[in-house]
């Protein structure tokens, strides 16, 4: 066993139940792993981590890790984060949630965390299709695209996630793939340690839902179709903007320094008492 | 903001907002919503001097997510609004009952259905506070008919949620809440506070969802070093979700049973003019008080009539309302809505007593007036 694995063992819950809910080639355990190698180089105690979830495959990460953990309603996490983020303001608060979650049912939650600038830190796993309930068109879905709910192709455009929450006023957006993990390890660490509302968006194969739906028949397939369609930011800058359209731009895309919620509630509270 | 043992002049808002600080609510989140903002507007001026939290989130969705939150980490935890935002709120509601996540939630009842009639009083969402969020689950509901009683209910709705792990809701009405009226409040010292239950053993020999026998298990605060699981999930005493008959069988009568063993405590109520009463008026806030200037009014010709006055709705007090069935010829039950606690008094009558509804839904209180006549009709 490498020493990566025991790493891993270290963090997952030795009384939960086994194996996990994912399909064989989901992308969840890779961010799964990415995020407790992150949180291990964090040097956080496993005490001071809320791993909260919304609903759906993205929504099943948190039981099976041993830290302070909350799998609430469908598109709802960052609600009961803030919540608990202000009871509890030392605690490190990482919210995970999937497309589906974060930006269509979720998508005024996390508008108004990164408006807010709630110190919490978000990770949306992108697989841009509902994978839970059968391979439903969600926000991320491409135009065109033959899902279980749109069988004449998808009428609608996608949302760029990244872009949504730097427009809402995010101080730190960053974009990976599962097929890129140390990249992704790397970007965890840094939305972790930021102050403020920071989010990694995970562009992560659903082989099962979107694989049928677009050809790719395998995990392989679709890790090789990420490996080729992602380009870094530095690169992006560099190429015509029609060109960068169709890729997937990874890297730190926002970093900026900003006031949080929980500063501006702890000078209320000095300046009021 | 304290609690003085003086005497006041008090909305039933302001004095629901004291009621939550003596109680030890450190935590409100809120969305603004006719007739229930004025508690949001006192709570953002209030919580932070209280050292506490306040924050206006972006919906009522939001705000019941970041109390469950907020009670997660520990805190006594509350929000306020009305109808249409108690409706959003229904999704949360059902989660806390679930997770077993204390939380107050007020609801300042006004006209409906839709946007209603906001700035006007109505009862409507009596049935909405039992059977409003999913799944099957047991509620508590309590229901002021005064600033001093929306002081003195917002204190005990606390201590219920603590008790009984379980969200709790306070349902006044628009003129309950909007009315000043002269208070002497309780000093903080003769009031009765209650915390919930935490553990005692070591975090490794803790498991979130044990029953310790008195159905109620010890909960403790995220950060404390007890790490645990919670979820919406139907889970077993880890919190690790569960498809297994035995223990979904277990959880859900423990989550019946935690509350429906206690139904003796839970008959909160005032009774007036019971001496003698052929005639029982059975009514609960804003409309209680006129129920009560109608019994007076009653006595005052001889008329032999009493008052029961519901302060818990949910549970249902079916052994209290059954006693005063019994020995009443005819029961009068007015609401400001088409009949909803009615229902609950002619499920639970079983055929002895007559039971006379009177409903008003045009957005006005119903009067002491219309209230006497259908006494004397009663009687006649």
């Amino acid at each position: 066993m490498s020493d990566e694995q025991h790493l891993i063992h270290r963090y997952l819950r030795s009384s939960k139940r086994f194996p996990h809910v994912w399909c064989p080639g989901c992308g969840i355990g890779i961010v799964l792993g990415a995020l407790v190698r992150a949180i291990d180089a964090s040097g956080c105690s496993k005490n001071d981590i809320v791993l909260i979830s919304g609903i759906g495959c993205s929504g099943r990460l948190p039981v099976y890790l041993d830290f302070n953990t909350l799998h609430t309603t469908h598109g709802r996490a960052l609600t009961f984060a803030t919540g608990i983020k202000l009871a509890k303001p030392n605690l490190k608060v990482i919210a995970v949630m999937g497309d589906g979650d974060a930006a269509s049912i979720g998508g005024n939650h996390l508008i108004h965390s990164a408006r807010r600038n709630i110190d919490i830190t978000a990770i949306i796993i992108n697989n841009q299709i509902y994978g839970m309930t059968g391979g439903q068109a969600s926000p991320t879905t491409p135009f065109g695209l033959h899902t279980a709910s749109s069988p004449f192709g998808h009428l609608e455009h996608p949302f760029d996630i990244s872009k949504l929450v730097e427009a809402a006023g995010a101080p730190f957006v960053a974009r990976s793939t599962v097929y890129h993990a140390r990249v992704l390890e790397k970007l965890i660490g840094r939305a972790i340690e930021k102050k403020g509302f920071s989010v990694v968006e995970v562009i992560s194969p659903c082989v099962t839902h979107y694989g049928k739906m677009t050809g790719m028949n395998s995990p392989v397939e679709m890790m090789q179709w990420q490996r080729d369609n992602a380009i870094t930011v530095e690169k992006a800058r560099e190429m015509p903007v029609d060109e960068v359209k169709n890729k997937i731009v990874t890297g730190v895309l926002v970093d900026i320094e900003k006031p949080t919620f929980h500063e501006e509630h702890a000078r209320l509270l000095r300046e009021v008492r | 903001m304290q609690t003085t043992g003086e005497r006041v002049l008090l909305q039933g808002s302001e004095a629901c907002v004291r009621g939550a600080l003596a109680a030890g609510c450190r935590f409100y989140a809120g969305y603004p919503i006719t007739p229930a903002t004025e508690i949001m507007e006192q709570m953002s001026r209030a919580m932070p001097k209280a050292g506490g939290v306040f924050i206006q989130m972006e919906d009522e969705i939001a705000s019941l997510g970041a109390v469950i939150g907020a009670s997660l980490g520990g805190l006594k935890a509350m929000t306020a609004t009305s109808g249409p935002g108690f409706s959003l709120m229904q999704e949360h509601i059902s989660f806390a009952a679930m997770a077993e996540v204390p939380c107050v939630i007020v609801d300042v009842m006004r006209g409906g259905p839709s946007t209603g009639l906001p700035t006007r009083p109505s009862q409507s969402d009596v049935m909405q506070t039992r059977w409003g969020a999913h799944g099957d689950h047991p509620i508590l509901v309590v229901a002021p008919s005064s600033a001093y009683e929306f002081f003195d209910l917002t204190v005990k709705a606390f201590n219920l949620a603590e008790r009984y792990r379980s969200p709790v809701i306070v349902m006044a009405d628009e003129i309950v809440a909007h009315t000043r009226e002269s208070v002497v409040l309780p000093s903080l010292e003769t009031l009765e506070i209650e915390d919930r239950p935490k553990p005692t053993m070591p975090p490794e020999w803790y498991s979130p969802y044990r029953d310790p026998g008195t159905g109620i298990p010890p909960m403790a605060a995220f950060g404390e070093g007890y790490r645990f699981h919670v979820t919406g999930l139907t889970h077993d005493i880890n919190g690790y979700p569960t498809e297994r008959q035995d223990e979904t069988e277990e959880l859900m009568t423990r989550l019946f049973n935690k509350i429906s063993k206690d139904f003796h405590l839970l008959q909160w109520y005032d009774s007036y003019y019971e001496e003698g009463a052929e005639v029982t008026v059975i009514a609960y806030g804003s409309v209680a008080r006129s129920a009560l200037k109608a019994v007076k009014m009653a006595r005052e010709k001889n008329l032999p009539v009493g008052l029961l006055k519901l302060k818990m709705i949910w549970p249902f007090m079916r052994r209290t309302v059954m006693r005063y069935l019994s020995s009443s010829r005819a029961v009068i039950v007015p609401e400001m809505n088409m009949g909803q606690l009615s229902r609950e008094v002619k499920r639970v009558n079983q055929g002895t007593c007559q039971i006379r509804t009177l409903n008003r839904i045009d957005g006005a209180i119903i009067s002491p007036a219309q209230i006497l006549a259908s006494i004397e009709e009663a009687l006649a």
